[in-house]
């Protein structure tokens, strides 16, 4: 890019990586560091919290132990190439992750030496607090869940996380855009879904004519698709993997 | 934001599932480029599209050279209204960190549009994680940080916070350049007022958000955005809300390889939640950094003395390669003298 023009401003967080859509996967098995690096950062912002909640209320790990745990797997991953041996056609990326990562625990568990708190890692900003009340929130029932189909709970934690950083991406373009609206009308009608909300109560609510509301409503959520499907397809390790979930997501037909 | 529950999950997913409920969607932007009026300006192809307007390349005839002009998308007063302030805002800030408007007009239907310096140059997230082989070392990104430091605090200094401090706002010239862009929803404080919009009473800054921006409004993007910043708190917002997004990208300019310590505790601390546990101002934060580019100790990080001998070590390299050159010459002579 070096040397076009550019502009900045009014884009989501990862809007210019990768330019080219390339999945971060097949990005992590770039020789180049440079190719490397964002792609990791991607893959960490897609997958650290199910990781964390899996090691959490899978390996029934304490906070502090699955902070350190989530660090170290995905510092190691980088470090170690693991995602280097992933074969697409094999099972979905996510499934190959999460049996990375439950090696990783159990090796982890049966070494003394692990490594000490923030001892030789590499600095991941993550949020465990947030993640941490979400476990919280889950309950003891997230454990029975997570005991007898660990796949599905990772596959669950995983679309909660896919989503919720859509709806946050959603709403920081709107209020950069200065379209609160927007995401107030999406936030009461889809995000909340009131019981027996109509467009009229709504409009009434946020004092805007009805035909606004389902504009508004109309806009956020193609926004929230295009989002939701950008996401996918940086997180996705092949195209069939990509049509795969989209298609389990969002339907058909996700183009 | 807040846990998504298993429901809020499904009811999310069904919205992105079923996107066109309605008919009547918002204006798609202009796809030829909008008639400026007059014949200064005249518009080329759009270089991008931001969340208020697109921006295209323009051709200054009066002045022979290249713009670029960005032209409102919709006709809204309140996007008029943020548009217009950027321009001014922008305008009254003259550094070179920050790209000069040359021009600003509103079109008959109401769309206001200004043209600015063209920038050449990548964004910092990608310079900071690009897919072309231009990551840059890590002193290198420092000094850009430094510089971003000196236009925001420049900014402060004219009573403007920016509030949206990010790597995507940040350019990175060829020529090592580095200009900070939207300022589209920066708060106007006291030092900013003008003749064309006056500003709040004097000694008033810290309680003088923007028309329009009331408490409870949240403007920012996550992940930069100060806690008293995510709760709406527009009255609290002051410069200790930019310190606060220097010390995310900070952090962001870290991520991926090993971070040096005492620079993760400058990050940490300008994220303290609590602003008063940030640095006070801009200046301090950059201060820390050139102290740590430096080679000297930084205020937020207590070292150990193995830490402080490398640090002295790697300060002082040449000398002591040179003394140690020395030492050797002077030992080997001794020596060959002795026999």
């Amino acid at each position: 890019m070096a040397g076009e023009p550019g502009i900045a401003g009014g884009q989501g967080r990862g809007g210019g990586f990768p330019p080219t859509r390339l999945s971060v996967v097949r990005a992590l098995g770039s020789r180049e560091e440079a190719v490397r690096h964002p792609a990791f950062a991607a893959l960490v912002e897609g997958y650290w919290r199910p990781a964390y909640k899996y090691l959490r209320v899978r390996w029934r790990l304490s906070a502090e132990e699955a902070e350190d745990l989530t660090q170290e797997f995905f510092t190691r991953a980088l470090e170690k190439r693991y995602f280097d041996r992933y074969e697409p056609e094999r099972a979905r990326f996510r499934t190959y992750l999460r049996t990375c990562l439950d090696r990783f625990a159990a090796n982890q568990r049966r070494s003394a030496g692990r490594l000490k708190r923030g001892g030789g890692t590499s600095l991941l900003p993550l949020d465990f607090a947030s993640a941490e009340g979400e476990v919280a929130r889950a309950g003891g029932g997230a454990a029975e869940r997570a005991g007898s189909d660990p796949e599905s709970y990772f596959h669950q934690e995983w679309r909660r996380a896919l989503f919720h950083d859509a709806v946050a991406e959603l709403r920081a373009a709107c209020a950069a855009a200065g379209r609160e609206v927007r995401f107030a009308v999406f936030e009461r009608y889809d995000l909340e879904g009131g019981e027996g909300l109509t467009y009229a109560a709504l409009g009434e609510e946020l004092g805007l004519p009805a035909t606004q509301v389902t504009n508004h409503l109309a806009w956020a959520r193609r926004e929230l698709r295009r989002i939701v499907l950008e996401r996918l397809e940086r997180l996705c390790g092949s195209e069939e993997e990509l049509a795969a979930e989209a298609r389990d997501l969002l339907g058909a037909d996700p183009r | 934001m807040s846990w998504l529950s298993d429901g809020a999950v499904e009811r999310v997913r069904r919205a992105a599932t079923e996107p066109e409920p309605v008919a009547g969607l918002p204006p798609e932007p202009p796809a030829a480029p909008p008639n400026l009026g007059g014949d200064r300006y005249r518009l080329r192809e759009p270089l991008g599209r931001g969340g208020m307007g697109t921006v295209y390349r323009a051709w200054d005839r009066e002045l022979e050279r290249e713009v670029a002009v960005k032209v409102l998308d919709a006709v809204d007063p309140e996007a008029a209204r943020r548009m217009l302030q950027e321009a001014r805002v922008v305008a009254r800030l003259e550094h070179p960190g920050i790209v000069p408007v040359h021009d600003a007009a509103t079109l008959p239907d109401g769309r206001v549009w200004y043209a600015m310096r063209l920038v050449r140059g990548s964004r910092l997230d990608q310079v900071v994680a690009p897919v072309a082989a231009e990551r840059r070392a890590l002193p290198e990104l420092l000094r850009i940080f430094e510089r971003i430091c000196d236009a925001v605090a420049f900014a402060h200094s004219h009573g403007v916070i920016h509030r949206d401090l990010k790597p995507e706002n940040v350019m990175v010239g060829p020529f090592g350049e580095v200009l900070v862009m939207d300022w589209g929803v920066a708060k106007v404080g006291a030092a900013a007022g003008t003749e064309a919009r006056p500003g709040p009473r004097p000694g008033a800054a810290a309680a003088s958000a923007r028309p329009g921006t009331a408490h409870g409004t949240v403007l920012g993007t996550p992940g930069f955005m100060a806690p008293e910043q995510e709760r709406g708190e527009v009255e609290r917002v002051d410069e200790r809300t930019d310190v606060y997004a220097l010390g995310a990208i900070l952090r962001e300019l870290l991520v991926g390889g090993a971070a040096p310590r005492p620079l993760v505790a400058v990050s940490r601390k300008a994220m303290s939640s609590a602003p008063e546990d940030r640095y006070p101002s801009v200046g301090q934060l950059a201060a820390e950094v050139s102290r740590y580019l430096d080679g000297l100790p930084v205020v937020a990080y207590r070292e150990g003395p193995i830490e402080r001998l490398r640090r002295f070590g790697r300060r002082y390299r040449v000398a002591i390669l040179l003394i140690l050159a020395y030492v050797l010459m002077r030992a080997a002579f001794m020596l060959w003298a002795g026999f």
